[in-house]
């Protein structure tokens, strides 16, 4: 005879069970077509590359060291890549740049947003989200009209007599900073609004009692008080910088890449696969790492998040 | 005391400025792309009268015709069978004591959200390359994997939202009436759950529609979608045909994010 309680506890394990039946379809897709592949990138970073792209079945840490050396063509002596690390630094700096573009934009109009009166908050919060939601190639493509040589910018400023020959700015890492600001804000302003319909605005008045100016309150209060929406939205577009590929290509032109567009013409022009796969690695841990930061630092400010 | 009287807490000097600027710097170079698939000319900055012929043109273009279709359907099966699949993972993963593995499958199914596309796109790449090699097999089946891998995340998101505010009673209340599982989840839960799921399901369908960077990587030669037929032709000089094209296309996403927007308003 089984007892009440074995009764339940077989209960209790056929719910789990009928649960991991449920989620299989949804784990299965996301494993073969998403990222159960990241472990065979792993296997071709460290193979020998063919010469029509593709692998040679053979154990070789070529791939990984070209990921930042380059052997000398006479004397077979290891150097850095220069040209990798370039477009790793210009991938790092232009990241930055944009995430601190984002945020000195993105702070005001979150702050604007979250002191609207409760009926009109919703419009602007829509404001911000419809950009986020259409279509990435589409918003650069509209940048790209706005800055080529005969789009509007330099037909305005030629039209009114301030130059008289257009100013190159496409193809320049300029073009791509203001591409990924651009496509990239409301990223920022989303984290950051969160954080900010939070504030209790009864301690910036109490700062306000105690003499603090304007700069103060911002500087003592409120940004210590929204510094997890800050950490959350720097992330946000830092990340997708960092892996752009989109922007860079279609602003930068052939010769101003980033690490997207080094990566993917190791599997075109380049032909070499194992190259790019650790390529791919390399973003990768970058970008857990700093996923992981993000993680702690939001654990450290007290917030519930997975 | 000057200021006194319109001394707010709730301001800070300058902020509600460079809002404004932000708002119009979002939707200018959006508005300016969508004015100029009007002109009668062939500039993408000087106008030169209305004219719907870069629609006609854009409309009777094969190529374009073909994308779009191509686009269409990869969407559709994407976002039906991510949104299907989704809503099962939900349902077994809400509304329940932690069991073991209950994290691992949250962060598993979040996990395409955190990969760069770029890595994703790249071990895809090599992934189905290896496939190809081995089946012959060329068809659209990569691309409805991959898009339905990535969508999946995206239906979830809503699918779970939904759920974790509908707590138990009903269910229990069908159950106690003698309604079988099967006809309490379609007659109590699924009605209950029905906005979460469309919700769902226009996101995933969005985020199929414009996704560039693994199509771009994955698709097998003559598989082109809309997105990446448009970044063939950006090297090329560009017409307001691509303004169209890109107007078109605005105007659905706008239309479904509208929508998804509302619906989830409802709930609140």
């Amino acid at each position: 005879m089984a007892t009440a309680r074995e009764i339940a506890e077989a209960a209790e394990r056929r719910d789990i069970r009928q649960r991991w039946l449920l989620s299989a379809p949804a784990l299965v897709v996301i494993f073969f077509a998403g990222i159960g592949p990241l472990a065979i990138m792993v296997v071709y970073s460290f193979l020998e590359k063919s010469g029509y792209g593709g692998v040679v079945w053979k154990f070789s840490t070529a791939g990984w060291e070209s990921v930042f050396f380059q052997r000398d063509i006479f004397d077979d002596t290891l150097q850095f890549a220069d040209a990798h690390l370039s477009i790793f630094w210009r991938s790092v700096k232009l990241s930055v740049i944009t995430t601190f573009l984002t945020l000195i934009f993105g702070f005001p109009t979150a702050f604007f947003i979250a002191t609207r009166p409760e009926r009109t908050r919703d419009l602007w919060l829509f404001l911000i989200t419809i950009p986020f939601w259409t279509n990435l190639l589409i918003r650069t493509f509209a940048i790209q009209e706005v800055i080529r040589n005969e789009g509007i910018a330099n037909t305005v400023l030629i039209k009114l007599g301030i130059i008289s020959q257009p100013i190159q700015m496409m193809f320049t890492d300029f073009a791509i900073m203001l591409g990924m600001t651009y496509v990239f804000l409301p990223l920022m302003v989303l984290p950051l609004y969160a954080s900010l319909e939070k504030l209790d605005f009864r301690l910036v008045e109490a700062g306000y009692d105690l003499y603090a100016n304007r700069f103060q309150v911002l500087r003592r209060i409120i940004i210590p008080l929204v510094k997890p929406g800050i950490i959350a939205g720097s992330i946000l577009v830092f990340i997708p910088c960092l892996g752009a590929y989109v922007t860079p290509r279609v602003l930068g032109g052939g010769k101003n890449l980033m690490i997207g567009n080094l990566i993917e013409l190791q599997f075109g022009q380049g032909r070499n696969w194992p190259l790019g796969a650790a390529l791919s690695i390399t973003l990768l841990i970058i970008v857990v790492a700093a996923l992981l930061v993000y993680v702690r630092q939001a654990s450290k400010s007290g917030q519930r998040h997975g | 005391m000057a200021n006194a009287g319109n001394f707010s807490v709730r301001r800070l000097t300058g902020f509600t400025t460079i809002a404004i600027i932000c708002f119009l710097s979002l939707y200018t170079p959006i508005l300016t792309l969508v004015i100029f698939s009007f002109n009668a000319g062939t500039s993408i900055a000087i106008w030169e009268g209305f004219s719907w012929r870069w629609y006609e043109r854009a409309w009777a273009n094969e190529q374009v015709q073909e994308a779009a279709l191509r686009s269409l359907q990869i969407a559709s099966f994407a976002a039906i069978v991510a949104t299907t699949f989704a809503t099962m993972a939900a349902i077994a993963t809400t509304r329940t004591r932690p069991f073991r593995g209950l994290t691992a499958i949250y962060a598993f199914v979040n996990t395409p959200l955190m990969v760069p596309e770029i890595v994703t796109a790249i071990a895809l790449l090599i992934f189905f390359a290896s496939i190809k090699v081995a089946t012959g097999y060329t068809g659209l089946g990569y691309l409805l994997a991959a898009h339905t891998a990535f969508c999946i995340p995206f239906a979830y998101l809503p699918i779970r939202a939904r759920l974790e505010s509908m707590d138990l009673t009903l269910e229990t209340a069908a159950a106690d009436l003698y309604a079988t599982p099967w006809r309490a989840f379609t007659r109590v839960t699924l009605p209950l759950l029905w906005p979460g799921i469309i919700g769902g399901l226009m996101l995933a369908f969005v985020i199929s529609l414009d996704d560039v960077v693994i199509t771009e990587l994955v698709k097998s030669a003559g598989q082109e979608t809309l997105p990446t037929y448009m970044l063939g032709q950006f090297r090329r000089v560009v017409t307001p045909e691509m303004n169209a094209i890109s107007a078109v296309f605005l105007g659905i996403s706008i239309l479904i994010v509208t929508l998804f927007f509302f619906l989830t308003r409802k709930r609140n």
